[in-house]
C-alpha cells in the first residue's frame, strides 16, 4: 500500500478500499521499520496521526465533502509550527518547545484533512544543503546510507523517498526543496514567493523563505502545492490572487511548442559528468515531445552565490535574534547573580549550532555601519540584475531548466569542514529564490559513475507555478516509459522488504 | 564651585535643542497585530504569537495606524513620503521581544514640517517656529518590574518580571530638527511645543496623550553654545520627562549642569541621562561597554507604504481647526476673560463646552456649568469630566430650562446631580424628583405671610426700611419652600408686602 | 584577501550576543578570509544605478484593519517560558539600561 502514489492512495479512500487510519498505520509502521536508519523524523506524532485519521474517516463517512488528499499522510519539516507538537527548526536552542498556535501552513492541510505523522528533520534553522548541520544529528540518503539526502529539507525528501511518506512538506531559501528532491530521486517544487504563506514558518530569510511540497510524482506535488498555497492575511507578503491551476497542469503535461531555455551559466563545468548527460539526456526528450530548446544568457547569475550569502546570513541575523532565553526555548548560564545578557549570550553559544552562528556573524557584519553599502546594499542590487535576467531571458522562453545540482549525493561529513564548497552546491537554486519564482526539481535518472540519482530543475515566472507542473509532468511520463519502471524502485531496499 | 544661576548661564551661552516626542496611538489593535491596546489589563493578557515574537509569527501593520501618522503629519505642516518603508532596528533587550525593535529610519512617512508655539513672557507674547525634521512609526516595548534590591530599580534588582502587554502597541516618533534661537526661554518655548503637540494631537483624536500614563514621552536634547558662536556644542539626551512642567525643568536643570561643567573647563558628555521628577535633576545613564550599532535594514516581512493623493487629500479634508487658532476664535466669539479661558484648557473643557454652545446654550452659562458644578462633582468622584454620564445636550437643556424660568439655578444643580447618578435627561429629572419653581405669587404669599408673623421683629425692621434685615426672611421663605421659589421673586414679593417694594 | 581579526569576531559576536571560546573565535576569523573574499565579489560588478530589490514581489501597502482579534491565553502565551511568576515571564537581573 505505501508504494502507492499519493493520488492513488487518495482514490482508494475515496472509493472506500481502504480507511486513513489503515494507511496511516502502515506508513507509521514503515517509519518504525526504516526510521532508524535514515533518521528522516525528529519527531513521529503516532497518536495525534492516528486522531485525524479517524477524524478525517468520520467526516468521509459522514458524507462530508473532503479535499482531493484528505486521508492521505505527510511528513511535516519540523520549521512549521504546529500547535502541541514539538517544533524545533533542527536546533538545541527550541528544544521541547511546543507552540501554542498552527503555521499557516498546517492549518491549510488540517483543514484539508491531510494527517500530519510528524515532524521531520532538517538543517539547523534551514541553513545548510545536507541536513548535517541539525542539532539532533543527520539524516541519511535512502539511496545510500552514507551519503546525505541533501537539505535543508533533506529530513522530508528521505522521508518520502523512503517511503516513510507519500507527501512532505519542506521549505526553500535557496534550493532546500529542489536539492534534497535530486539527491533522493523525487519531485520537489519551491513556489513563487508568496504563493505559500510564511505565517508559522520559522524565519530563516524572510525575503527568500517558501514553503513547498514533496511528491514521488509530479501529480502527488501538485495535489499537495493547491493544499498548502493561498493568499494569508496574516502574511504581508503573501500574493492575493488564485492558486495556479497546478493539479490540472499536472495532468495534462505537454510541452508542443513550448519554449525550454537553458541557462548557459549553469551547465557544463563544475558540473558532475554524470549530471549533465542526464540533463542533456532530457532535453532531447523534451525536443522530441515537441518543445523547442533555445539557450538564454544570464551574466548576472555569476553573482548570485555571493548576493544570496549576503542577503540569507544578515537576514537571519535578525530574525534568530528572538531566541534569547527570555520566553521559550533553552535557557543556560542562569546561576545565581547571572545577568540576562550573560544568560542570552550563554544560551545562543550553547543552542546554536557552528554554521548558524557562522552566518550570524557574517550577516551581522554585512549589516554593520560602514559595511552596509558594500555588502548588504551591493548584494540587493545584484538581486535586481538577476530579476533583470530572468525578466529577458522568459522573453524567450516559456521556462527556464537547468541540473538542479552541480553533483549526486555525497558523504556524510564530505563538505562538512568546508563551508565554501558546501555552498557551491546551491548555486543553480540560489538565483529562483533571489528572484522570487518558482522551480521544480523531478528526477532524470541516475548518473552513470555513481547509480545515484540526478535532478532536473524547471522555473518559471512569479504566479506561473502551473508551467512547471506541465513540463515536468511531459518530462516525467516520457522518462517512465523509457525507465519502465519508477526511479525509485531501483533504490536499495531499507530495513526488510518494502 | 556653586552652580551658576539660570541668568549667569544664559549671559553666556545659547542653548540648542532637539526634541524627540513618543506618542502612542490609540488605535483599538496593536501596530502589527489584533492584540487589544486596553491600558492597565492584567499581565500578558494581551499577547499573541507576533508580539510574543514566538518563532514563525510574522508582522502586519495596522491601516489605522499608518492613517493616524499621516494625519499627525498633516497637522504639523509635514510633506507626506509618497514612498515610505519600515526598517528593523537590531538590538538585544528582554523588554523587546525580537530584539529589534521594527521602525521607520531613512524612509519616514512624514518629513520636513513645523510647529509654531506662542509663550507669555514679561515682555510680552513671544512667538517661536519649531521645525520638525520627521515623523515615524514604529512599535512600543514590553514593561519590565524588577524585583528585590532597592525599590523596583532596575539596579540592584535580584530579577525582573516582564510583561509584554504594551509590546507592539503603535507608536509614533516625533522628531524637532536642531532647535537654535530659543536664547533664553528655550525651557518656555520647549514646554509650549509639547503642550500645543498635545493640544494637536488631541484635537485629532489619535491618542489618549495622558503624560501620566506614557502614551506621550518626551525626550530632550540640550547643548550650549557660546553667544555669538556657529559651533554646536555636545548634547546630553535626556528621558523619561513625563509632564510639561518636567520638560521646562529638565532643560533649565541641563543647561545650568552644562554651564557648570563648560565654566569649569570641563566636556559636557555625549550621554544619556534619565529625569527624576522628586529632585528635578538628571542623573547618568550606565555608559554602555560600546556604542551601539542598530544595523538598519528595511523589514523583509512588510511591504512599502505608498499613500496615493487621493488618500493624503481625503485625511487633509478631515484635519480639524489647528488648537491655537481655535482657542484664539473662541476666545473671541465667546468674549472669555483670559483667566476663565485658562482654567477651561487646563480642565480639559473646551471640547465639551464648544459642543454645548454648538447645542444653542449660552457661552457663558455653559462654561459656568461645566467649570463649575459638573466640575465639582467630577472631582468629588475622582474622574474626569469627560468620563461623567451628562453629555452636552443635557446641559444645553439645563440652560434652556433656566433661561425659560422653569428652573431656579439652585434647583438646577438638584437636577445635574439627578442627571450623573443616571436617573435621565434633565427633563425626566426634573419630572421624577417632582422639581418645579414655585411661581404661584398665592403659595409664595402664604409662605411669606407665615415667615412674616413668625418673624414679626425682622418684619417690623424691614417695614421701617432696614432692608439687609429682609435676606433673613427671604432665606426662611426659600427654606419653607424647600427651594423651589425663584429668590428675586420672593425679594419682590416680600418687599411689596412690607412696603418697601 | 579581506580577513577579519579574531577582535573583529569578538566585537561582531559581542553585537550578536554569541557567547565564544577563545578557539571558536579563532576558527570563525580564520574562515571567514574566504567567505568574505567569495561574498565580496558582489562589488565586482558597476552597480551604479542600480536600485536595490528588497522585496521579490512588487507588493505595496499591505495593511490590516483595525481590529482586535482573541489574544493567547497568559498560560498560553507563558506555557513556553523558562521561568514564570504572577503571570509573567522572569528573567534573570538585567544589567542595561532601556533604549
Amino acid at each position: 500500500m505505501i508504494q502507492q502514489t499519493a493520488a492513488q492512495m487518495a482514490d482508494a479512500l475515496a472509493k472506500g478500499e481502504t480507511t486513513s487510519v489503515e494507511l496511516t498505520q502502515a506508513h507509521l509502521d514503515r517509519i518504525a521499520a526504516v526510521d532508524g536508519q535514515v533518521k528522516a523524523f525528529l519527531h513521529v506524532d503516532s497518536e495525534g496521526a492516528l486522531a485525524q485519521a479517524r477524524e478525517v474517516d468520520t467526516r468521509r463517512k459522514s458524507g462530508e465533502k473532503l479535499s482531493a488528499i484528505a486521508g492521505v499522510p505527510l511528513a511535516l519539516k519540523d520549521v512549521l509550527a504546529q500547535k502541541g507538537v514539538p517544533t524545533t527548526a533542527g536546533s538545541k536552542i527550541l528544544q521541547g518547545w511546543r507552540p501554542p498556535y498552527d503555521s499557516t501552513v498546517v492549518s491549510k492541510l488540517k483543514d484539508a484533512g491531510v494527517v500530519i505523522m510528524g515532524k521531520t528533520n532538517m538543517d539547523e534553522f534551514a541553513m545548510g544543503s545536507s541536513t548535517e548541520n541539525s542539532g539532533y544529528g543527520p539524516t541519511f540518503n535512502p539511496w545510500d546510507l552514507t551519503r546525505t539526502p541533501g537539505g535543508s529539507s533533506g529530513g522530508s525528501a528521505a522521508a518520502v523517498s523512503a517511503f516513510e511518506a507519500p507527501l512532505a512538506v519542506g521549505s526553500d531559501t535557496g534550493g532546500s526543496i529542489r536539492q534534497p528532491a535530486a539527491l533522493t530521486g523525487i519531485v520537489g517544487v519551491r513556489p513563487t514567493y508568496g504563493a505559500v504563506s510564511r505565517f508559522g514558518l520559522i524565519a530563516y530569510s524572510s525575503s527568500l523563505d517558501q514553503a513547498g511540497p514533496f511528491g514521488r510524482t509530479v501529480l502527488d506535488t501538485a495535489l499537495l502545492h493547491e493544499v498548502m498555497a493561498g493568499h494569508d492575511p496574516k502574511d504581508a507578503t503573501s500574493i492575493n490572487a488564485p492558486v495556479p491551476a497546478v493539479v490540472n497542469a499536472a495532468k495534462s503535461g505537454n510541452v508542443k511548442g513550448m519554449k525550454i531555455g537553458v541557462i548557459k551559466q549553469l551547465q557544463g563545468e563544475g558540473y558532475q559528468k554524470g549530471v549533465q548527460t542526464r540533463f542533456d539526456e532530457s532535453l532531447k526528450v523534451l525536443a522530441s515531445l515537441g518543445a523547442e530548446i533555445v539557450e538564454v544568457d544570464c551574466p548576472s547569475f555569476e553573482y548570485a552565490l555571493a548576493a544570496y550569502y549576503l542577503i540569507a546570513p544578515s537576514e537571519c541575523s535578525s530574525n534568530l535574534a528572538r531566541f534569547d532565553a527570555m520566553r521559550y526555548g533553552l535557557r543556560t548560564g542562569d546561576v545565581d547573580g547571572a545577568s540576562a545578557e550573560a544568560v542570552m549570550s550563554a544560551t545562543r553559544d550553547a543552542g546554536f549550532g557552528r554554521e548558524v552562528k557562522r552566518r550570524i556573524i557574517l550577516g551581522t557584519y554585512a549589516l554593520s555601519s560602514g559595511y552596509y553599502d558594500a555588502y548588504y546594499g551591493s548584494a540587493q542590487k545584484i538581486r535586481t540584475l538577476i530579476i533583470q535576467d530572468y525578466a529577458k531571458a522568459f522573453g524567450k522562453a516559456d521556462v527556464l531548466v537547468s541540473p538542479t545540482a552541480p553533483t549526486t549525493a555525497y558523504k556524510i561529513g564530505e563538505k562538512v569542514d568546508d563551508p565554501m564548497a558546501m555552498y557551491l552546491g546551491d548555486v543553480a537554486t540560489i538565483p529562483v529564490n533571489l528572484a522570487g519564482i518558482c522551480g521544480m526539481s523531478l528526477p532524470a535518472g541516475l548518473a552513470d559513475e555513481d547509480n545515484l540519482p540526478v535532478g532536473f530543475q524547471i522555473m518559471a515566472p512569479a504566479m506561473q507555478d502551473q508551467r512547471l507542473y506541465q513540463v515536468g509532468a511531459a518530462l516525467e511520463a516520457a522518462l517512465l516509459s523509457q525507465w519502465g519502471a519508477p526511479i525509485l524502485s531501483k533504490a536499495p531496499a531499507l530495513g526488510g522488504a518494502k | 564651585m556653586a552652580l551658576p544661576t539660570y541668568d549667569e548661564v544664559i549671559a553666556q551661552w545659547d542653548p540648542v535643542l532637539g526634541l524627540e516626542v513618543h506618542v502612542e496611538l490609540n488605535t483599538k489593535s496593536k501596530m502589527f497585530c489584533s492584540c487589544a491596546t486596553e491600558f492597565g489589563a492584567e499581565p500578558n493578557t494581551q499577547t499573541c504569537p507576533v508580539c510574543l515574537a514566538l518563532p514563525g509569527a510574522l508582522p502586519v501593520v495596522n491601516e489605522k495606524a499608518i492613517e493616524s501618522t499621516i494625519l499627525i503629519g498633516l497637522a504639523l505642516n509635514c510633506k507626506i513620503a509618497p514612498y515610505s518603508r519600515f526598517a528593523r532596528k537590531n538590538y538585544f533587550y528582554p523588554d523587546m521581544p525580537k530584539n529589534f525593535q521594527i521602525s521607520q529610519y531613512d524612509e519616514p512617512i512624514c518629513f520636513d514640517g513645523y510647529v509654531d508655539v506662542e509663550i507669555d513672557t514679561e515682555e510680552g507674547p513671544k512667538q517661536f517656529r519649531i521645525e520638525i525634521e520627521r515623523v515615524h512609526m514604529e512599535e512600543d516595548t514590553g514593561k519590565s518590574l524588577h524585583v528585590g534590591g532597592a525599590t523596583g530599580r532596575i539596579h540592584g534588582a535580584d530579577y525582573s518580571l516582564l510583561d509584554y502587554n504594551r509590546a507592539g502597541i503603535p507608536l509614533v516618533e516625533i522628531v524637532t530638527k536642531i532647535v537654535p534661537g530659543t536664547g533664553k526661554y528655550a525651557p518656555e518655548f520647549a514646554k509650549a511645543y509639547v503642550a500645543e503637540l498635545r493640544d494637536i494631537l488631541r484635537g485629532l483624536k489619535v491618542s489618549d496623550v495622558k503624560m501620566e500614563q506614557g502614551s506621550l514621552r518626551c525626550d530632550a536634547n540640550v547643548s550650549l553654545k557660546p553667544i555669538g558662536s556657529d559651533v554646536l556644542g555636545t548634547r546630553s539626551e535626556t528621558k523619561n520627562v513625563n509632564s510639561l512642567r518636567s520638560v521646562e525643568r529638565a532643560i533649565r536643570g541641563e543647561m545650568i549642569r552644562h554651564a557648570e561643567l563648560l565654566n569649569d573647563g570641563k566636556k559636557v558628555k555625549q550621554e544619556t541621562r534619565h529625569f527624576q521628577e522628586d529632585t528635578g535633576l538628571t542623573r547618568s545613564g550606565r555608559s554602555k561597554e560600546q556604542a551601539e550599532d542598530y544595523r538598519y535594514f528595511p523589514d523583509p516581512d512588510l511591504v512599502p507604504v505608498t499613500p496615493s493623493a487621493t488618500w493624503i487629500e481625503g485625511l487633509r479634508a478631515t484635519l480639524p481647526e489647528r488648537p491655537s487658532l481655535r482657542r484664539k476664535r473662541l476666545k473671541e466669539e465667546w468674549s472669555v476673560p483670559d483667566k476663565e479661558m485658562q482654567a477651561m484648557i487646563n480642565a480639559d473643557v473646551l471640547d465639551i463646552v464648544e459642543a454645548t454652545v454648538l447645542l444653542g446654550a449660552d457661552p457663558t452659562k455653559a462654561r459656568t456649568w461645566w467649570l463649575g458644578e459638573i466640575s465639582r462633582i467630577a472631582n468629588d468622584q475622582n474622574v474626569a469630566v469627560a468620563d461623567l454620564s451628562i453629555t452636552p445636550a443635557d446641559v444645553a437643556e439645563l440652560v434652556a430650562l433656566v433661561a425659560a424660568g422653569e428652573l431656579t439655578d439652585k434647583l438646577a444643580r438638584q437636577v445635574v446631580e439627578g442627571v450623573i447618578a443616571g436617573e435621565g435627561k434633565p427633563s425626566e429629572v426634573v419630572a421624577k424628583r417632582g422639581i418645579k419653581v414655585v411661581n404661584d405669587d398665592g403659595a409664595l404669599m402664604a409662605a411669606i405671610e407665615k415667615v412674616c408673623t413668625e418673624q414679626a421683629e425682622t418684619a417690623e425692621k424691614v417695614r421701617g426700611g432696614h432692608l439687609p434685615a429682609a435676606g433673613a426672611l427671604i432665606g426662611a421663605v426659600m427654606k419653607e419652600t424647600k427651594g423651589q421659589a425663584d429668590a428675586a421673586k420672593v425679594r419682590e414679593l416680600l418687599l411689596k408686602h412690607l412696603g418697601q417694594g | 584577501m579581506s580577513s577579519l581579526s579574531r577582535d573583529d569576531v569578538a566585537k561582531l559576536a559581542g553585537l550578536a550576543r554569541i557567547e565564544m571560546t577563545e578557539s571558536e573565535l579563532v576558527e570563525l576569523s580564520s574562515q571567514f578570509g574566504m567567505i568574505l573574499d567569495a561574498v565580496a565579489r558582489v562589488q565586482e560588478m558597476d552597480l551604479s544605478g542600480v536600485k536595490a530589490t528588497s522585496h521579490p514581489q512588487p507588493l505595496e501597502n499591505i495593511a490590516r484593519p483595525d481590529v482586535v482579534l482573541p489574544s493567547l491565553s497568559p498560560e498560553e502565551a507563558l506555557s513556553g517560558a523558562p521561568a514564570q511568576e504572577e503571570s509573567r515571564f522572569r528573567v534573570p537581573q538585567i544589567l542595561g539600561e532601556a533604549e
